[in-house]
Order: structure tokens, then C-alpha cells, then sequence
């Protein structure tokens, strides 16, 4: 593959790839099932067989200042290739193999033109729009928690 | 010295049989599965994590499991584990003013913009003990606000960074790669980078003893909690076939910013200083004392004196890692017996020795005499 | 955005236990220097690799090359390139100096052993291991001694360019820094560590 040639604007390829690390791992599996009965899916052979390994963690000091290694966190990657060669790729943290093998066949299906409009409607704006939910009802909670202290000795001007 | 010993397989196999049995407990109790423990006692997961130094919530719920609860030797499982597994590489810096906050408060200002967020903690709770939890219960549905929190809190180091009052932290010229404990060997003298990968895997105990010591005179600190904030952060990568970053997933973090007083030298005016604590998961106690110990080991660079184990580089690195305190510690159990023999022999010599001593002594030999006799 | 894909080669068909298998074969090889031996199973785990590896350098290179192993490549052609970047995830480096492995695959034309880390002396393990493809070997041509080797051994090796045995010899006066070198032709690899010892069988000792 010409490294030049990239699948997908970067940009939005970027954008699929972190909806699909970030979802969850059944909400993917549903999302196949819909895939498959819409039409057929490529033939695909593993260019990278699924397999858990390290990333090191890195952190700065006071959160802006020199790197430093925080520590390692785990994370399964793979790769498929369909009969043209676009290759898929599959990263997610921790160690759900059935996970990654979902993201790398998602990452590959949406560089295909002819079906990426349909799938980033019927996949990926439903996985966005989730997490955002999930997220705001944590924010919220956290919010419920939110308070005003004030000092009980009257400040002088 | 080390002199193998053979025999004992029978009653080894027997002891795991013995220590499996004694995990499982009374079988008419319902075993507790790895699930369960990282659901319920995420606190213990998040030590587990944070000091095996790798974040996998299933992983180290497993070795709390296997481990039946004691969590140095869930620590001393998950390292284990991690050196059967690949290193893919490094992630991005991970960036804690984007957090996704769930709790973050100020001991120094009391109306910080964003304002101050409890969370779940145990800040305020009476610390009684809470019978009703002897009963299954089900999961209270925690009240919502109607707004979420703001999408970006400033730091509290950046409110006074514009004053100028607080030392800046900036990355360093070129920005360079960081040294990697679990690469290279601990030496000495140890930059900051070092350090802190160091203190994120310290033992909790041990570290929280030395920050404490700072606090009660043995070191001349004098710490503000600037800011304490939890949640979840994206962890970013650029895999080489890409040449771009993804987000990978997310994990929980805890930071803490401790300010300090500094009186300047003759480079820098006065102005607070900073120690930094940042820990996987939810880990408040642990991140405080870290910052604690990082301030008091930088005694040195701001050139202030040391004079408190807690400002001895070499001192606490050495002794924070509680998997190789545990190691040499425990070795002591194993058979010594070549060792306690020669000990033991060369005690009785000694005796033989001294018991001669006080006879010839008693006879009026010159103290001399004595000294030499020892030296040969 | 839809130009034509070339499929890349995939790697070993089991990274992990293919892995380890030529990694033994290649610990073998620099303990026994001077002995051809075939990688194991190659047909079936790694059976095309990229222009113009041949398949054992493609075998070495996966099983120990990663993300900290700069790589330098004598010709770093796309797809090779890319086939590495991705199978190995191994940064290539265009200073042969700045490599822990480097592939050269002509070797007539190859910079001297010395434009290659030697190690340091606290760290002679910091040093690079050369990858060299060679057309074949031969039964006799050289003589090795050393460590690993029963009194002495006989081998030759075709395609050097001259003068290569005589820098290696001005090399090894500064032991324990050097390089060492795996000569693969085809599927089988010779090692020869730093360590062993090589005069050539001719009189010829100028060459």
C-alpha cells in the first residue's frame, strides 16, 4: 500500500477510529448484525492476528511540564486486509480481543466509499451520540456534588 | 551464601492445595468472581493498578482474587504478568486539564472558577460503620444536576501563574523522551522524570509515611492541596502504520497539585512551588503524598537544605517499591542453614575464645595481650 | 482517495510461537558461529516477504525488531518500508550509525563496518547487528575460531566485497565493542558474534 494514498481524510478517519475504541464492545456486535443483514460483507484475511500488549503510559510533571512514565496500560490491537488491500486497524485498551476485531472491521468498511455515508449515519453518529450522553449524565452527577463553601468570619474591607 | 536445598515436592503441591481451600473459604458462601471485585472494590483494583504499574481493571481484579485480598502480592502478580506481554510503545502525554472531571476541589482557593466538585468521596462521611450493608441493597440512583460541569477547568497553578506567583511548568528544551524504569536500571542522581515514575509506582503506605514526615518537621515544607481532581482521561497513541493519533479508550486518573512556599534565590524571586502527585484511578491519599515526597526530593535543585529522609534521593527511591522490599524481606524465610551454621560456629569460637579470655584475665595478662590475639 | 491499493504481505502467521521459534534458531546461530542453518518452518509461517529481503532477513527482522530498534536499510524501497513500519513498527533511520540493526542487501557496495554503533564501553551491548544478504555459502574459504567453536571451523561465504575480513580484524582490537552479523541467504542464517575469530583459508590475507 502507498502510505501517501490514505484511506479516508485522516482527520475523519481519526474521528471513526476513536467512536469505535470508545464504544461498547456490544454495541458494536449489534451494529454487525445490522451491517450483515444490509449486505454482504468482503472476504478478509488477518494481516495482524489480535494480540494484547503494553503502551506506556506518559504523564507530565504538574500536568504540563517534563514527560514522565506514569505506567502501563493494557491494550489489544490487530489488523485485517480485505481482496484490495485496504487494511483495518483495531486498537482499544484492556484486553477485549472480540472488541478490537469489531473496530478493525468497522475501520476498514468505512474506507469504502460506497458504504461509508451509510455507516457513518447508521454506526457511528448513534456511537457518538451515546457516549456524549453517558458522559453528560456523569458530568451531571458530579455537578449534583458542586458547592459554594464560604468562610464563617465576616471579611473585613 | 546460597546452597540449593532438594526435597519437599509432595508437601509444596499439598501447600497450594492447602492455599487454594483456604481462598475458596466455606463453600456454602458464594465465590466472589473478578467482577465482582472490580465493581465493588474499585479502591483496592486502583492500588492494585497503580502501583503493578499497569492499568487493566480485570487484570488486577484477578490478582486481588487469586491473591485472597493482600494486595502487595496482587501487586508482585500483576508485574509478573506484564513482563509475559509485548510493549507496543508509548502513549501521548496524557492531558489532565481535558479530564472528564467526576471530583476536583481546592484546599487554597475557596471560589475557583468551575467551582469545587465532592464527588465520590469519603470526605464527609461519619465513619460509622454501616450495618444496613450487611443486606444486599440496590444501587441508589445518584441525584443529577440539571448542567453538567463546565467542558474545560483551569487549573488552580494557572490562576496564580498569571500573577507570576507560581513557578511555571513547562516541558523540557526539545521536549525530550522521558527514562523508563522498567527499561533501564534506577541510578543516581535521578531527574525529576525519574522520580516520578518512581514515586506512581511507590508502595501507598510507604510514601504517605514519607509526605507525612515532611509535615511534622522533617523537611522545612509548608503544602497547600492547590488542587485534587479525578475522572477520566483519553489515553492517545500514533501507531506507526497510521502517523496520527486515535484515542484508544480512557482511563481514571487522580492529580494532585501541592503548593509550597519558596523564598527564592538568587536567580528566582519568592514565589510557591509545586509538587506533583498523579496516580492510576481513583487514589486521592496516594497522589497527596506523592506530590508531598516529589516536593521535599527537589530540596536539592531550588537549593534548600536537606536535611530529612524524605529529601534523600537515594534513600526514598530505593525503598519505595514494595514489590523488591517485599522480595528481600521475605527471602529471609528461605533456608539460611549453610549461612547459620558457619554463623553459628564461628559464635562458638568466639565464646571458646572470650571464656579464655577471662581465665588468662584473671590471671593478670596485659590488656595488650587481648587486643592482639583479636587481630590475628 | 480510491486509488488502486497494493495488498501488503502479511507477517508471520502467528507472531508469537513463529517468533519464537526463529528466535531460538537465531540464539543457536551466534552460539554455534560458523554453522548454515535452515529457519524452521518458514514455508508455511512467513512464505513471501517484500524485495529485496530474503526470507530469513524477513524472519530475523520480525522476530527482533520493534519501536526501539532503529533500523537502517541499505535499500529502502516503499513497500519494504511500509511492510516494516508496520509489522515491526520499527523507526527507519537514514544515519547507519544511529541503527541496532541494519540490512544490507548488496553487500559489495556496503559502507565499512566502522560507520556502524559499536557499542560503548559500559554498554557493548548498545552496538547494531548487520543483517548481511549474501548469494550463498561454500564449504571452505574461511577458518573460525572462538567461542562457540570446538578448535576450528571451515566455511566460506560468497559475495563480500574486499577488504571486509581485514576491517572486521581492525574491528575486533577494540573488543568487547563490534558488531555482529547474520549472513542469511534465502531461508537459511549464519551467525557470527563479534567474538569469533576469522582468517581466510588462501594466503591471500591482504584481500
Amino acid at each position: 500500500m502507498n502510505m501517501n494514498d490514505n484511506p479516508g481524510h485522516p482527520v475523519e478517519r481519526q474521528h471513526w477510529l476513536t467512536a469505535l475504541a470508545m464504544a461498547p464492545c456490544a454495541a458494536l456486535e449489534q451494529a454487525l448484525e445490522q451491517t450483515r443483514s444490509a449486505g454482504e460483507l468482503p472476504t478478509l484475511i488477518w494481516l495482524r492476528l489480535p494480540q494484547t500488549g503494553l503502551f506506556m503510559v506518559r504523564a507530565r510533571a504538574g500536568g504540563s511540564g517534563a514527560q514522565f512514565n506514569l505506567g502501563e496500560a493494557s491494550v489489544t490491537r490487530c489488523a485485517v486486509q480485505d481482496e484490495v488491500g485496504r487494511i483495518g486497524i483495531g486498537y482499544v485498551r484492556g484486553g477485549n480481543v472480540r472488541h478490537a476485531e469489531l473496530m478493525a472491521l468497522f475501520d476498514l468498511l468505512l474506507q469504502d466509499e460506497v458504504r461509508r455515508a451509510d455507516l457513518l449515519g447508521a454506526v457511528i453518529t448513534p456511537l457518538n451520540e451515546r457516549r456524549q450522553a453517558a458522559r453528560e449524565a456523569a458530568s451531571r452527577e458530579a455537578a449534583a456534588t458542586r458547592v459554594n463553601f464560604y468562610t464563617l468570619a465576616r471579611e473585613v474591607e | 551464601m546460597y546452597v540449593a536445598v532438594k526435597g519437599g515436592e509432595t508437601a509444596i503441591l499439598n501447600s497450594h492445595e492447602l492455599l487454594a481451600a483456604a481462598r475458596r473459604g466455606d463453600e456454602r458462601v458464594p465465590e466472589i468472581t473478578p467482577a465482582q471485585i472490580r465493581q465493588q472494590l474499585r479502591l483496592a483494583v486502583a492500588r492494585v493498578m497503580s502501583e503493578g504499574s499497569l492499568y487493566d481493571e480485570d487484570l488486577a481484579a484477578l490478582a486481588l482474587k487469586q491473591a485472597a485480598g493482600d494486595q502487595v502480592e496482587a501487586i508482585f502478580l500483576l508485574r509478573a504478568y506484564r513482563t509475559t506481554l509485548p510493549r507496543f510503545g508509548y502513549s501521548l502525554p496524557v492531558d489532565t486539564s481535558r479530564m472528564a472531571l467526576r471530583r476536583r476541589i481546592s484546599a487554597a482557593f475557596k471560589d475557583l472558577p468551575g467551582g469545587q466538585v465532592l464527588g465520590p468521596t469519603y470526605d464527609y462521611t461519619q465513619r460509622l460503620l454501616d450495618f444496613s450493608l450487611c443486606e444486599p441493597s440496590a444501587s441508589p440512583l445518584p441525584p443529577r444536576a440539571d448542567e453538567p460541569l463546565a467542558e474545560a477547568m483551569p487549573r488552580v497553578s494557572e490562576l496564580l501563574g498569571h500573577e507570576g506567583l507560581m513557578e511555571e511548568e513547562l516541558p523540557l528544551p526539545g521536549d525530550p523522551a522521558p527514562v523508563d524504569l522498567s527499561r533501564e536500571p534506577l541510578s543516581f542522581p535521578a531527574d525529576r522524570a525519574t522520580r516520578l515514575q518512581n514515586l506512581a509506582r511507590g508502595d501507598e503506605g510507604f510514601l504517605l509515611a514519607m509526605g507525612y514526615s515532611t509535615q511534622r518537621g522533617y523537611a522545612n515544607s509548608h503544602p497547600f492541596a492547590g488542587e485534587i481532581r479525578m475522572g477520566e482521561v483519553a489515553l492517545e497513541i500514533v501507531p506507526e502504520e497510521l502517523g496520527f493519533a486515535i484515542t484508544i479508550g480512557e482511563i481514571t486518573l487522580t492529580e494532585c497539585q501541592m503548593i509550597n512556599q519558596f523564598a527564592g534565590s538568587s536567580t528566582v524571586p519568592p514565589q510557591f512551588t509545586r509538587g506533583y502527585g498523579l496516580a492510576f484511578g481513583e487514589a486521592e491519599r496516594k497522589s497527596m503524598a506523592m506530590a508531598l515526597v516529589d516536593r521535599a526530593l527537589r530540596a536539592a535543585e531550588l537549593g534548600e537544605e536537606t536535611t530529612a529522609p524524605a529529601q534523600q534521593p537515594e534513600f526514598v527511591l530505593s525503598h519505595s517499591d514494595n514489590v523488591e522490599a517485599s522480595g528481600f524481606v521475605q527471602h529471609l524465610k528461605l533456608p539460611h542453614y549453610v549461612d547459620f551454621q558457619s554463623e553459628l560456629e564461628l559464635l562458638r569460637k568466639m565464646r571458646n575464645r572470650h571464656e579464655g579470655r577471662m581465665k588468662v584475665g584473671a590471671g593478670g595478662t596485659a590488656p595488650t595481650e587481648v587486643a592482639a590475639e583479636e587481630n590475628a | 482517495m480510491n486509488a488502486p491499493h497494493i495488498p501488503m504481505l502479511p507477517g508471520f502467521a502467528d507472531p508469537v510461537d513463529d517468533g519464537q521459534r526463529v528466535f531460538r534458531a537465531l540464539l543457536d546461530a551466534l552460539a554455534r558461529p560458523g554453522t548454515v542453518r535452515q529457519l524452521p518452518g518458514l514455508q508455511v509461517s512467513l512464505p513471501r516477504v517484500p524485495a529485496p529481503l530474503h526470507v530469513a532477513a524477513g524472519a530475523v527482522l520480525l522476530s527482533l525488531t520493534d519501536f526501539e530498534t532503529p533500523l537502517w536499510l541499505q535499500s529502502p524501497g516503499g513497500e519494504l518500508a511500509a511492510w516494516l513500519r508496520f509489522h515491526c513498527g520499527a523507526p527507519l533511520v537514514a544515519e547507519p550509525g544511529e541503527a541496532r540493526f541494519a540490512v544490507i542487501d548488496s553487500p559489495a557496495t556496503m559502507p565499512p563496518l566502522s560507520a556502524f554503533a559499536q557499542g560503548e564501553p559500559e554498554y557493548p551491548d548498545r552496538s547494531a547487528t548487520l543483517i548481511v544478504q549474501v548469494a550463498g555459502f561454500e564449504p571452505s574459504g574461511l577458518r573460525l575460531r572462538g567461542p562457540g567453536i570446538k578448535a576450528e571451523c571451515c566455511i566460506g561465504i560468497a559475495g563480500l566485497p574486499a577488504g571486509f575480513w581485514r576491517q572486521r580484524r581492525d574491528a575486533q582490537a577494540h573488543a568487547p565493542l563490534g558488531v555482529d552479523l547474520l549472513f542469511v541467504a534465502e531461508q537459511a542464517v549464519l551467525g557470527l558474534p563479534r567474538s569469533t575469530q576469522v582468517t581466510q583459508a588462501d594466503e591471500d590475507k591482504e584481500n
